[in-house]
């Protein structure tokens, strides 16, 4: 038990690290959303796995509780950050921000419409 | 209050048999089932985050969970139309490990790009329209969620009319889009 | 396993430095926005691994839930508030 848990949190770990990486990395604030709001969510669902599973290590009411506890924080988490994400992008696409694109294909673009 | 309680209680025991009929207090025409179904989520909620089952507790958890239902019971599910809602959810409930399971893959894409040491020239983010088929706002409500979870593609902008416009960090995840997980949330709202 | 969860944590610290960067930096405000919610999402599990190194999970649970639900009322209503606001665009590019 003690090793899957450890597995699960460095994962969770990884995909903590790419989502700061990639706040830091990546050109425009729409392509930072990427990164930020979903790495984060897929870390958090590791990272809380983990635990929840070391927790319920001596099994107890008490134990089964606190794992519960996590899980709904997990559950919260996977309704909330899509919220939260389209909460930003809503604020920025009405404020004017336009989208980061490459140069040529946008020429593309501009000459299909 | 607790003879108030017991009377809710008792009407929560007949509830499935008698559908829409016989309704004393509160008389309303609506149907009970957002009621109820918010009762039981607040109920389960209050079990978890109190973790004490003597008889004082429950009782509190009871009626408080039965003033904020009755409150707020038509906030959670505005949108009722026949089709048993437990079936719904247990359809939703088998949606939800193919939704980890692409979660998953699309986030094994996005580290692959972040950590990517020419991350600048694989990315192309662009923005998308396309024009959905549903027509429930609940079935929207969980298809835009879906859409944004899957990383590399993010919801900007959804009208109730079914118009999305989307924004994919690149050209591989933004093809796969109406497809197949609109037909599978179309699966679970029975459209 | 302490020993593993105290350098979990050491190491989440450092994830969370990084972050504070794109918050502090960041050209226009939305970008300080999305440094603040990474924060607090990784301040989430951050909580629930010091009460695994105190061994009291049950009460840093709470904590923890209560601050994820704090986070979100804070990145909503910051949101909504900034896109009101003028100027959101004028600052220098960052390329």
């Amino acid at each position: 038990m003690n090793i899957v848990s450890t597995i699960l949190l460095i994962c969770g770990l990884l995909f903590f690290t790419g989502g700061a990486v990639g706040i830091i990395r990546m050109p425009d604030f729409y392509s930072r959303l990427h990164p930020a709001g979903k790495l984060d969510t897929m870390g958090i669902l590791m990272t809380m796995t983990a635990v929840a599973l070391y927790n319920l290590h001596d099994f107890s009411i008490g134990t089964v509780l606190s794992s519960l506890k996590i899980i709904l924080i997990v559950a919260f988490l996977f309704i909330t950050s899509p919220t939260a994400t389209h909460a930003i992008v809503d604020a920025g696409v009405r404020a004017g921000l336009g989208p980061w694109t490459k140069e040529e294909t946008k020429e593309e673009n501009d000459l299909a419409t | 209050m607790v003879d108030r309680e017991k009377q809710y209680s008792h009407q929560k025991q007949s509830q499935p048999e008698s559908n829409q009929s016989s309704l004393k207090i509160p008389p309303t025409k609506k149907s009970r089932t957002p009621f109820l179904l918010t009762f039981f989520v607040a109920f389960a909620t209050w079990i978890v985050l109190s973790g004490k089952f003597d008889l004082f507790h429950l009782t509190l958890g009871i009626i408080s969970c039965l003033i904020v239902a009755s409150f707020s019971g038509d906030l959670m599910l505005s949108d009722t139309r026949k089709k048993g809602l437990p079936y719904q959810w247990l359809l939703f409930i088998q949606y939800l490990p193919w939704l980890l399971y692409q979660v998953f893959l699309a986030n094994i894409h996005v580290m692959y790009l972040v950590f990517h040491p020419k991350m600048m020239e694989l990315i192309d983010p662009r923005i998308i329209r396309f024009k959905s088929r549903l027509n429930r706002e609940m079935s929207h409500l969980i298809f835009a969620n879906s859409i944004t979870l899957t990383p590399g593609t993010i919801t900007v902008f959804v009208s109730i009319y079914g118009d999305y416009a989307v924004h994919a960090i690149d050209e591989k995840c933004g093809q796969s889009l109406p497809g197949e997980m609109e037909k599978r949330v179309a699966k679970i709202l029975g459209e | 396993m302490d020993t593993v969860f105290f350098y979990s944590s050491i190491y989440l610290s450092i994830i969370m430095a990084i972050s504070l960067y794109r918050a502090v930096f960041g050209p226009t405000i939305l970008d300080r926005l999305i440094g603040v919610n990474a924060i607090g999402s990784k301040t989430t599990a951050l909580l629930v691994l010091i009460g695994l190194i105190y061994h009291r999970v049950d009460l840093f649970i709470d904590i923890a839930l209560a601050y994820a639900m704090l986070n979100f009322i804070a990145v909503l209503a910051a949101s909504r508030y900034f896109q009101k606001r003028k100027g959101l665009y004028d600052e220098t590019p960052r390329d």
